[in-house]
C-alpha cells in the first residue's frame, strides 16, 4: 500500500513537474526498468472517451512505446488497471474499467508481449487519480494504468 | 376477550412475543397509497410508559424514545408534544378519557408499562383509537435483558404501524452498507451493519479495511451477506456469515466477480463474471448447494446488476447491448430478455421491488442522478429524488420506502465528496438522512426479523 502511494504522489511530482517538457532522460536516480522509468520516460497510462474502451491515437503511441519498454526489459511483469471516471454506477463501472484493461492487455499481446507476463484488475471508479468532480478530473480518471508487479 | 399466545424463537435471540388481546371490532385503517401524494401525518400520543422500579422506568424511557422516533422518521405519523397531554395516568389498565386526548387532536393513543423481576423486562402497551373511543391493540412482551431493548422497540413500532395503517412494517430491520473514510483516491472502505434507525448502539463494523469491499447485499433469509471484495488485488464475491462472521469465496472462477444479489430462496446467487480472456461481462447464476455455475447472458455488451422478482421467476439487469446503458428483464433462466427502459439517459442498477411491481433504479441525464420508480413494463417512470451524484437504491422490506446514497461534488484540492446514507418514501416527500459514524455508501436493507 506504501508502495503504491509513493508511485501515486511520484507519479504526480512528475506530471507536475514536467508539463511542457516531454522528453525527461532518466537521471541517476531511477532504476532502468522500474515503474519510475516507465512513468517517466515511456508513459504508464492511458486515456479513454466517456463510456469508451477504444484505444485513441494518443493511446496508442503509448502503448507503442510500451511494447518497446516491455521488449526492452523482458524481466518485467505487468499488471494493467483499468478505471472509470465517477459519473457512473460502481458496477457499470467495473464492467467498464475490466474493459479498458482488457483492451489494453489485448493491444500488447497482440503486439507480442507474452500474456504469461501480464495480468489485468479493473477498479472501475474507486482509485480515481485526480480528486475533483469537473471535466477535467473525470478525463484523466478514464485510463488504464500498467504497473511492473516484478 | 380473544386469547393469542405467539412465540418467536430466534437462534440469536429469543424474544418472546405474548400477544394478549387483538380488538375483534371493525376498524378503518388509515388508508395509505402509494399512488398518492403526500400523507398528511397521523397525530398519535404516546404516553409516559410506566415502570415499577428504576431498571424498568428506565428502560420504559427508552422504548417510548425509539417508537415515536420511528413512528415520526415513517412520515406517517408524528407524536404530539407531551407537555399537551391533560391526562397522565398508566392507560395500560384504565380506559382513558378519549376526551381529553381528543381536544388534544390525538387520533391515535398508545400507553405502556415495564415490569422488571427475575432479569426479565415485561412490557404491556396497549392502543387505542381515540375518535372511536375503542382500543384497537394490546400486547404483553419480554425480553431476558436490556440489550434486546431496542429489538423490542422496533417490534412495537412494527405492531403499532401494522395496526393503522394496514401495511406490513420495516422497523425491526438492519441496513448493512459500506462505511467510508480517508482521501477520496485511497478511500478506506469497511462492511459495517446498523438497525435500520442507524442509531449509534447497534453500529457494528464487520470488516477492518484492510481490503477494499463494495455492494453488499442481503439473504431474504437474513443469515447472510453477499458482498464484493478484493482480496490481494482480485475482485470476488464473498458471502460473510453473520452469524459466525466466517467469510467464503462464491464460485472458482477465473477472472473478477462482482455485481452479486441472492435469489428470493437465499439458495442462489446471480452475479457478473467478467471474463479476463475477452473482458465480457456476462451474468452467471451459482447454486450455493450444489456449487453448479449456469450462464444467463451471452452478448458482447456488458450485462451487470442483477436483480431478481421476489417470485424468483425474472431478473432485471443493466446492459449496454443496445449502445449505452439500459434496463433489460429476462426469465431467471436467461430466456426472453426484453427492454423495459424507454427514457433518455443512462439507467443503471434496477432493483425489483419486494411487492413485485416496481424497479427501482437510477438514470444519469442532464448531468444528474436520479432515483426513479418505473413499473416492471417500463411504464409510469418516476423520479423520486434527483441530484448530483445519487446510486444504489435498496427497498424497505415493506416497498414503501427507498435508502440509496449520495455522494457530494469533490474539488481539486481534495475535498468534498462525502457519502452519506438516506431514506425517502417513494412518493418522494421525508427525505431524512441515516447517521453513520463515518461516511457511509452501498446501503442494503434487511428483511424484516
Amino acid at each position: 500500500m506504501l508502495k503504491k502511494l509513493f508511485i501515486i504522489i511520484f507519479s504526480g511530482l512528475i506530471l507536475t513537474s514536467c508539463a511542457g517538457q516531454k522528453n525527461v532522460t532518466g537521471g541517476g536516480s531511477i532504476a532502468a526498468g522500474s515503474q519510475e522509468d516507465l512513468i517517466v520516460n515511456v508513459g504508464d497510462r492511458v486515456f479513454f472517451e466517456y463510456d469508451s474502451f477504444e484505444i485513441t491515437v494518443d493511446g496508442q503511441s503509448t502503448l507503442d512505446a510500451q511494447i518497446a519498454w516491455l521488449n526492452q526489459y523482458s524481466e518485467v511483469d505487468i499488471t494493467i488497471e483499468g478505471h472509470a471516471d465517477e459519473r457512473g454506477t460502481r458496477e457499470y463501472n467495473l464492467a467498464l474499467g475490466a474493459k479498458r484493461a482488457n483492451t489494453v492487455y489485448n493491444y500488447l499481446m497482440d503486439a507480442g508481449i507474452a500474456n504469461t507476463r501480464m495480468n489485468t484488475v479493473s477498479f472501475g471508479k474507486e482509485r480515481p487519480e485526480v480528486v475533483g468532480s469537473t471535466d477535467s478530473a473525470w478525463s484523466q480518471n478514464r485510463r488504464s494504468v500498467t504497473t511492473v508487479t516484478k | 376477550m380473544l386469547c393469542y399466545f405467539l412465540q418467536i424463537m430466534k437462534k440469536q435471540f429469543s424474544l418472546i412475543l405474548f400477544a394478549i388481546f387483538f380488538s375483534s371490532n371493525v376498524f378503518a385503517a388509515l388508508e395509505v397509497t402509494i399512488s398518492q401524494g403526500k400523507v398528511e401525518p397521523t397525530p398519535i400520543a404516546i404516553t409516559d410508559f410506566f415502570g415499577s422500579s428504576d431498571k424498568a422506568i428506565k428502560g420504559g424511557e427508552t422504548l417510548r424514545e425509539i417508537i415515536s422516533n420511528n413512528l415520526s422518521n415513517s412520515g406517517l405519523f408524528y407524536t404530539v408534544d407531551e407537555d399537551l397531554y391533560i391526562q397522565s395516568d398508566n392507560l395500560v389498565d384504565k380506559i382513558p378519557r378519549f376526551e381529553d386526548w381528543k381536544i388534544i387532536k390525538a387520533q391515535f393513543l398508545l400507553s405502556g408499562d415495564v415490569k422488571y423481576s427475575n432479569n426479565t423486562y415485561t412490557v404491556r402497551i396497549r392502543l387505542y383509537d381515540v375518535f372511536a373511543g375503542q382500543e384497537i391493540k394490546a400486547v404483553k412482551m419480554s425480553i431476558p435483558n436490556l440489550e434486546l431493548i431496542r429489538r423490542l422497540g422496533h417490534k412495537i413500532s412494527d405492531l403499532v404501524y401494522e395496526r393503522i395503517t394496514g401495511e406490513r412494517g420495516y422497523f425491526d430491520t438492519r441496513i448493512v452498507y459500506i462505511s467510508e473514510v480517508g482521501p477520496l483516491n485511497q478511500r478506506v472502505k469497511r462492511l459495517a451493519i446498523m438497525d435500520q434507525d442507524g442509531h449509534p448502539n447497534s453500529h457494528q463494523f464487520l470488516t477492518n479495511g484492510k481490503n477494499l469491499v463494495l455492494t453488499p447485499r442481503f439473504a431474504p433469509n437474513n443469515q447472510t451477506i453477499t458482498y464484493m471484495e478484493y482480496e490481494n488485488n482480485i475482485p470476488r464475491v464473498y458471502i460473510y456469515n453473520l452469524k459466525t462472521g466466517v467469510r467464503e469465496i462464491v464460485g472458482d472462477f477465473p477472472g473478477m466477480t462482482f455485481a452479486p444479489r441472492f435469489s428470493p430462496d437465499s439458495q442462489k446467487i446471480v452475479m457478473s463474471f467478467s471474463d479476463p480472456k475477452t473482458a465480457n461481462t456476462e451474468i452467471y447464476l451459482m447454486d450455493l448447494n450444489t456449487r453448479t455455475i449456469e450462464r444467463l447472458t451471452n452478448d458482447p455488451g456488458i450485462d451487470t446488476s442483477p436483480s431478481f422478482s421476489p417470485d424468483g421467476k425474472k431478473i432485471v439487469f443493466n446492459s449496454d447491448r443496445a449502445g449505452y446503458p439500459q434496463l433489460y428483464i429476462m426469465d431467471a433462466n436467461g430466456k426472453n430478455i426484453k427492454r423495459i427502459s424507454r427514457g433518455k439517459g443512462v439507467y443503471g442498477n434496477p432493483v425489483w421491488s419486494p411487492r413485485g411491481d416496481q424497479i427501482a433504479f437510477t438514470k444519469l441525464t442532464q448531468k444528474l442522478f436520479h432515483i426513479g420508480i418505473m413499473d416492471i413494463t417500463g411504464l409510469n417512470e418516476r423520479v423520486v429524488v434527483k441530484d448530483f451524484s445519487l446510486e444504489s437504491p435498496a427497498w424497505s422490506p415493506n416497498g414503501r420506502y427507498l435508502i440509496y446514497h449520495r455522494q457530494n461534488r469533490s474539488k481539486e484540492d481534495g475535498t468534498g465528496g462525502q457519502t452519506s446514507i438516506h431514506f425517502i418514501d417513494i412518493t418522494g416527500f421525508n427525505e431524512r438522512k441515516i447517521q453513520t459514524p463515518r461516511d457511509g455508501s452501498d446501503p442494503a436493507w434487511s428483511p424484516l426479523l
